[in-house]
């Protein structure tokens, strides 16, 4: 292999991954509030297809990435109004986000769906997901707020408990969420195709989610993550470019099956379960009256 | 003296109880004030309302005679009450540090948070190590933290519910001497309890709660326990009967240099566990919560395969590799801690979850259907047998009270026949009614030739149904006590780890 090889291969995986480096962090700042969004590959679409349609329609790619992120912060603020305040089951709620992203981006997009346009150039997105990850590590871990946002994730009751607002703090983690899933969406329309395609975000959106396990809710990790699962896919391309013989399945396969080694792994011992996955996630917080 | 908070008229209801009834009275400033009450009695709802954890139905609080509204516990923080929870509002993951960093009204920095934490821990004895997570923590230092993160908001009121719960007796006396520093230094407190001596030894003023409204708010000087708990309870309890000297010989269940080496730091690990159990005999396993007593429960309950060394032997079987049913099969019975959602499923009726516990005999069975009318005559049979106060067995096993349901389960174990039957709380949180009742039964199954094992926190109760009590400490029991030769200087002695 040539050095111009590696380096395209390299270039392609830096332009191909940064989708999961936006959903996945997104998604961990959700978690650790306690609250599981399984809805992301819905909210990619319609940001995909809303920052799309804007820019045919009014050329302009400042309206077209404030609409897209628009959509983002309704379509999470719907799916946090019914698991924070009327306590719906968060996975039915997130797979029926997810269902209903597919099918509102479907219907959104059919009309426009061929037209071309001039894409972004995606180095932008690429150092602003690095400095998403650094500013989210910090966040996190140094500052009282992301101290809050563990502290609710942790154990909603005690944080109520000491005067927090437990219900807040989860609106906004998971409106954030919401938000970096329509970037990423935005971005796989506006600079990686670009255009506009049916389903385009392709199950990037529950690579995310495994992405949040397999880095075991730590920032730094996730980034890792996302270039591992992202180097895999596009090593099925050029392995194939040079001859290999494996099935294309395979490749697509082994996200989801990493995740589930690093799942079995962290869940066969108790101790690394707790110290890893924040311990209220998935259970919906009941303020006693 | 001026009072510092008033209580007007609070009155709050949950479906099918009141648990506050028009509760009036007033707490002093600068004093000490206990609320006395047994379990369910409505203490723990009142200071709940005053924290605004709670919203009481109607009433009005008083903070230095100015009308507050306390809508949450953020509100409640701002006009300087501050709380120690029961079970403690503490984030296990998390350091000591940022959990006091939590509980903070005020932003702070880290070095700023040391200073000021310091001079709390040297003021007052605190013995805090920052960096610790909380999981590494004892029961008496998560207390700690709890208390010096309240402090750290320079409250005006602290609130304790049931703060010794959980401690030794000398842990009691380190914090009781504390409490009375803090007032010292310008705090009121707000102290919890069903305890009637601490309460005379503490407190300066007592309200009495009984079925959620106040008997009477008055000075403990010219009290006695007795005079407490009776307006406490408002009937005399009667005590057990207990014939001792008994000689028991035949034994029937025994341990033998039980251990287990688990890595986990939410576990305690067990320390060569030995005992023997007589053949109509009692027998206590005393000590604070979290010493190894879930521990214990587990490996003679075998639910989860808990790994251990050592052997168990009923009647010279060995059962250590016994499922839970096989050794149910060999008519040993368990009463678990929780009653909900272990001993009973909530959702299920009460015919229902005697046929859970008992599917291991074939005769509650038609083939692999369950025959309806055997576990229905049974469950009437406990109903009527054990006091159970419920319309039918139709009704859901998390419709019952307390006290109602653990009559209903201990009911059920007991019909079972048993040889051999282990306890874990058999009392814990149920009214006094059902718990004498409770006792009582007790008593009467073991004059019957059964042997029975009970895991307890509550010392007056080892020491008034068992005839032989021993003590758990970080996972080692110690040598059996026959009750007749406790004190309760050794007893506490024994409770700290020093064991003979």
């Amino acid at each position: 292999m040539s050095i111009e090889l590696i380096i395209g291969i390299l270039n392609i995986v830096l332009i191909s991954t940064t989708p999961l480096v936006f959903a996945g962090i997104g998604e961990l700042v959700t978690e650790k509030s306690g609250v599981l969004n399984l809805g992301l590959e819905g909210l990619m679409l319609v940001g995909a297809v809303t920052g799309f349609i804007t820019l045919v329609l009014t050329g302009n790619y400042f309206y077209s990435l404030f609409l897209s992120i628009i959509s983002g912060v309704i379509l999470s603020g719907i799916f946090a109004f019914l698991v924070l305040n009327l306590m719906t089951n968060q996975i039915a709620t997130g797979l029926a986000l997810t269902i209903f992203g597919i099918g509102l981006s479907a219907m959104l997009g059919k009309k426009l769906g061929g037209t071309p346009i001039d894409g972004l150039n995606p180095y932008y997105f690429i150092v602003i997901s690095f400095l998403l990850v650094f500013f989210v590590a910090y966040f996190l871990s140094k500052t009282k707020i992301g101290l809050i946002v563990r502290a609710v994730g942790e154990n909603h009751n005690s944080a109520y408990a000491l005067g927090y607002n437990v219900i807040k703090t989860r609106y906004l983690t998971i409106i954030f969420g919401g938000v970096m899933s329509s970037l990423a969406g935005y971005y796989i329309s506006i600079c990686y195709a670009p255009m506009w395609q049916e389903g385009m975000t392709a199950g990037r959106g529950w690579i995310a989610l495994a992405l949040v396990v397999f880095a075991t809710w730590k920032p730094w990790r996730l980034l890792v993550g996302a270039y591992i699962f992202g180097g895999v896919a596009i090593m099925q391309m050029n392995l194939q470019a040079i001859g290999v013989k494996l099935p294309g399945q395979f490749f697509n396969m082994m996200p989801y099956l990493a995740t589930i080694i690093v799942l079995v792994f962290i869940s066969s011992n108790k101790i690394r379960l707790k110290l890893s996955a924040p311990s209220s996630l998935n259970i919906p917080f009941e303020k006693n009256q | 003296m001026q009072s510092i908070v008033e209580f007007k008229n609070i009155f709050k209801s949950y479906p099918g109880v009141i648990a506050n009834d028009d509760v009036s009275f007033n707490i002093e400033e600068q004093s000490i004030h206990a609320i006395l009450g047994e379990n369910g009695a409505g203490k723990s709802t009142l200071v709940k309302i005053l924290y605004g954890h709670v919203k009481p139905d109607s009433g009005e609080i008083l903070i230095n005679s100015d009308l507050a509204i306390i809508n949450s516990p953020s509100t409640a923080k701002n006009l300087g009450i501050n709380m120690v929870f029961q079970h403690f509002s503490l984030f296990e993951s998390l350091t000591v540090a940022e959990n006091l960093i939590l509980g903070m009204n005020e932003n702070i920095s880290l070095t700023k948070l040391k200073d000021k934490s310091k001079t709390i821990c040297d003021k007052y004895g605190f013995n805090l190590n920052l960096n610790s997570p909380i999981s590494s923590l004892s029961v008496g230092q998560r207390q700690s933290v709890e208390i010096v993160r309240s402090l750290l908001n320079n409250p005006k009121i602290l609130i304790m519910d049931e703060p010794t719960s959980v401690l030794t007796p000398d842990e009691i006396s380190k914090l009781f001497k504390i409490i009375k520093n803090l007032v010292k230094d310008g705090l009121t407190v707000i102290f919890i309890s069903h305890k009637l001596e601490e309460i005379i030894n503490l407190s300066d003023y007592v309200t009495i709660m009984r079925n959620g409204k106040v008997v009477s708010t008055i000075s403990t000087q010219n009290e006695n326990p007795e005079t407490l708990g009776y307006k406490m309870l408002g009937y005399k309890v009667s005590e057990v009967k207990h014939e001792s000297n008994i000689n028991f010989s035949q034994e029937i269940f025994n341990i033998k240099n039980l251990s287990t080496q688990s890595k986990d730091p939410f576990t305690i690990n067990l320390n060569k566990i030995d005992l023997s159990l007589k053949k109509g005999q009692i027998f206590g396993i005393a000590g604070v919560a979290g010493n190894g007593q879930k521990e214990l429960m587990e490996i003679l309950l075998n639910e989860n395969d808990y790994e251990f060394s050592g052997d168990i032997f009923f009647k010279d079987l060995n059962i250590n590799n016994l499922s839970t049913f096989q050794r149910k099969s060999l008519s040993i019975s368990y009463v678990t801690e929780e009653r909900l959602g272990h001993s009973a499923v909530p959702e299920m009726s009460l015919s229902e979850n005697i046929f859970l516990s008992m599917n291991h005999k074939s005769e509650f069975k038609k083939g692999d259907f369950i025959n309806f009318e055997k576990i229905n005559s049974y469950a009437s049979d406990v109903i009527k047998n054990f006091n159970v106060d419920t319309p039918s067995y139709h009704v859901k096993a998390g419709k019952l009270s307390g006290g109602n349901l653990q009559k209903f389960i201990i009911g059920r174990e007991i019909m079972s026949n048993p040889q051999l039957l282990i306890l874990s709380q058999p009392t814990w949180g149920i009214d006094a009614g059902s718990e004498a009742f409770i006792k009582k039964t007790i008593v009467e199954l073991s004059q019957k030739g059964v042997s029975i094992i009970i895991i307890s926190h509550d010392l007056d109760e080892l020491l008034e149904v068992c005839h032989q009590i021993s003590v758990l400490y970080e996972g080692s029991l110690s040598n059996p006590l026959n009750v007749e030769d406790i004190n309760i200087a050794k007893l506490g002695k024994y409770m700290g780890g020093l064991f003979d």
